[in-house]
């Protein structure tokens, strides 16, 4: 093994290859052999770290220096300076701790402190193109401990004691779900791992598959073994390039080390993965809709019951986990669960992986205790709202989720406190909204994306959608009676009660939390008035995008 | 992969190449490459330094590099830090006595006292 002095590590998810950090990467390796340090520094295209819009991020190890916002034409500097002389780029500097960075002296404040990483714990540490990298943090040792010393009982056994609940959004217990399925006896089982992730606002699923592709690897072998599936399957949206690119070769690597394929690990186990790619649409991520779409047919929800446990993929018994879900396993089976459950509050144990998005200071990819406050997460790890503005809103959970106001800062942020907000912990989207905003044209905004996305199948949800997006355009545009409104609570009550999935029943969620929160400002939009100045009249019944042409830079902002 | 056994092999292996990034080294050296140290052959040191432990496939050891400390005459300095011991700083270092002291310090806890300039 070649020692290298220096490791420097450049953040390759999807945020930071956008931002350009594979220009950076290679002018990093010119560089590197122009000073004749190629033999002392070693490159690695790592996972996500974190601050998603501060991007390309290059860490410089032993040290655990971190760089934001470095441009191709800074890294002579970062070469010149650091690497050759050891003093680092202070201009550049990333001063607040990274969870994702093992620092030798944390001299810093520890900002970031309330986060723990298990989902995440490689997660722009290795290199998630080196199955070795992976295998030197404990990579595989999950499924080997699992398949030569555990019967598959045993594996459920430990996955429904550590309190593991589905991570997709349902919060359904894992290791409940893995029991039916391995009750049922057929000749063929399958284990599909759901990474259609098609919340708005939520993109932890693609970063954990790019940064840590063999830990979804690993999580499928053990949830294989558990129920008797030789198969597994990742569903991945087809847009999702570098995570379908990581994953692939991750495979790949894991058949070629004997890790996927025929008797793993001498167990008389066989397990085998493929890679299924969507094309986009939102109901697909509904497990039904999703194995419908596998089946080459149109992506639209089946009835239920039978569920998937026990008829799904080709008709057999299949598991669907979300890709978060599946990430947690190999960590509990190689800790235990009673190491699982010191995360966390008793009844929603472990973390809980956040996409960290709108109005506030640090953006990107956080893992955090179930648990903590939504204050916790906005003042402590988001660094607060920017431009000294008030916060007013959060959305959980994605478009689907509910939103909570500022008398919510102080509720624990799990499964059971924010159900009896009537919100759900959802997906892992966190949407942050200042007062700059009109909860009305928020609330339009989410129903024009549920018209956009209902597949058409079910006549709720068809017309629901497109009924209720009507009225609360007309209450954008101050136009609407109280009639209006109580016809959308209506509405929204009926499809929540009808609908065939959880894309016509879940409309409900975000309109429902907005309406009783924020009760007066919609009322001020029935008098004729937006109190955060961003809805006006439409006197020339302009359509929706001219509207909003025209509406763009209202608002007190 | 057919055992536990060959999966922890590989981990054994692998850690070399990780383990640089938990912040967890035994030993460390910090070269000093201020113009002084550079002008005085430091880079020649830092390289046999590395070569040396890539020879001697040395784990936990962790190599840094400092600016001018103001003892110009003496570079290349080399520090030696072994964990829970004092820092010894070494003068003079040419490569040849890099690896002398890597020989004897790093690698056996014997200070070299003829190159020591300071300890603290």
């Amino acid at each position: 093994m070649e020692f290298y002095r220096a490791h420097v590590l450049v953040c390759g998810g999807f945020p930071c290859v956008a931002a350009g950090c594979r220009a950076v990467r290679g002018e990093i390796e010119r560089s590197v052999k122009e000073h004749g340090l190629e033999r002392e520094v070693r490159i690695v295209e790592t996972g996500c770290l974190g601050p998603c819009d501060l991007g390309p991020i290059v860490v410089v190890y032993p040290e655990g220096t971190v760089y934001s916002r470095v441009s191709v034409d800074d890294v002579s500097e970062i070469v010149g300076e650091h690497l050759m002389k050891g003093r680092p780029v202070r201009r550049l500097e990333y001063t607040e701790r990274l969870p994702s960075v093992s620092q030798a002296d944390h001299k810093r404040p520890d900002y970031f402190g309330i986060q723990e990483r298990i989902v995440l714990e490689n997660v722009g540490l290795i290199d998630p193109d080196s199955i070795e990298e992976y295998i030197a943090r404990d990579g595989y040792l999950g499924a080997g401990m699992a398949l030569t010393s555990m019967s598959p009982d045993e594996v459920i056994s430990a996955i429904k004691a550590s309190g593991l609940r589905g991570r997709g959004g349902a919060a359904f217990p894992t290791g409940v779900k893995l029991g039916f399925t391995a009750r049922v006896e057929a000749d063929q089982k399958y284990i599909i791992c759901n990474a259609d992730e098609g919340e708005p606002g939520t993109f932890k699923d693609r970063l954990i598959l790019e940064g840590d592709p063999h830990k979804v690897i690993e999580g499928m072998i053990i949830l294989g073994y558990s129920v008797g599936a030789t198969m597994g399957y990742i569903y991945i949206r087809g847009e999702y390039y570098l995570s379908i690119e990581r994953i692939e070769r991750a495979i790949a690597e894991a058949r070629r080390y004997g890790l996927l394929g025929h008797d793993l690990f001498g167990s008389g186990f066989s397990f085998d993965i493929e890679v299924k790619k969507g094309a986009g649409a939102y109901v697909c991520g509904e497990e039904t809709a999703l194995i419908e779409s596998m089946e080459g047919k149109r992506g639209e929800p089946r009835q239920k019951p039978p569920y998937p446990g026990t008829c799904g993929l080709w008709g057999k018994p299949t598991v669907v986990n979300n890709v978060e879900t599946i990430a947690n396993v190999p960590p509990i089976v190689r800790n235990g669960a009673d190491w699982f459950r010191q995360f966390g509050t008793p009844t929603s144990p472990g973390t809980k992986v956040y996409t960290l998005t709108g109005d506030v200071n640090n953006k990107g990819l956080i893992e955090v205790p179930m648990g903590i406050t939504l204050r916790e997460v906005i003042y402590g790890v988001g660094g607060g709202i920017p431009g000294g503005r008030r916060f007013k809103m959060a959305q959980t959970g994605g478009t689907a989720g509910g939103c909570l106001s500022e008398t919510h800062l102080d509720i624990p942020m799990d499964y059971e406190s924010l159900q009896e907000t009537g919100s759900a912990l959802g997906s892992g989207a966190l949407l942050i909204i200042d007062d700059s905003h009109c909860v009305v044209d928020i609330a339009c905004a989410l129903l024009r994306f549920f018209e956009h996305e209902s597949c058409g199948q079910c006549t709720p949800c068809r017309e629901g959608t497109r009924r209720l997006h009507d009225i609360f355009r007309k209450t954008r545009e101050l136009a609407a009676t109280e009639k209006d409104l109580k016809l959308a609570r209506e509405l929204a009550g009926v499809m929540q009660a009808s609908s065939l999935c959880a894309l016509g029943q879940s409309v409900a969620v975000p309109l429902f939390t907005i309406m009783d929160h924020y009760a007066d400002e919609i009322e001020a939009h029935l008098e004729g008035r937006c109190p955060a100045g961003v809805c006006r009249p439409n006197p020339a019944n302009a359509d929706e995008s001219a509207y909003e042409t025209l509406q763009a830079g209202n608002g007190i902002r | 992969m057919k055992s536990l056994d060959d999966l922890k092999k590989i981990k054994e292996r692998a850690q070399a190449m990780t383990e640089l990034r938990e912040g967890n080294e035994e030993v460390r050296i910090v070269i000093g490459m201020g113009t002084c140290g550079i002008a005085a052959g430091a880079r020649d040191t830092l390289a046999a330094v590395v070569d040396e432990i890539n020879t001697r496939n040395l784990r936990h050891v962790a190599v840094t590099q400092t600016g001018c400390i103001g003892m110009c005459e003496y570079e290349p300095i080399v520090d030696v830090i072994r964990q829970g011991e004092p820092k010894v700083t070494y003068g003079r270092v040419t490569p040849e006595k890099a690896r002398q002291i890597i020989a004897s310090h790093v690698v056996n806890g014997q200070v070299v006292g003829d190159l020591v300039i300071s300890s603290k």
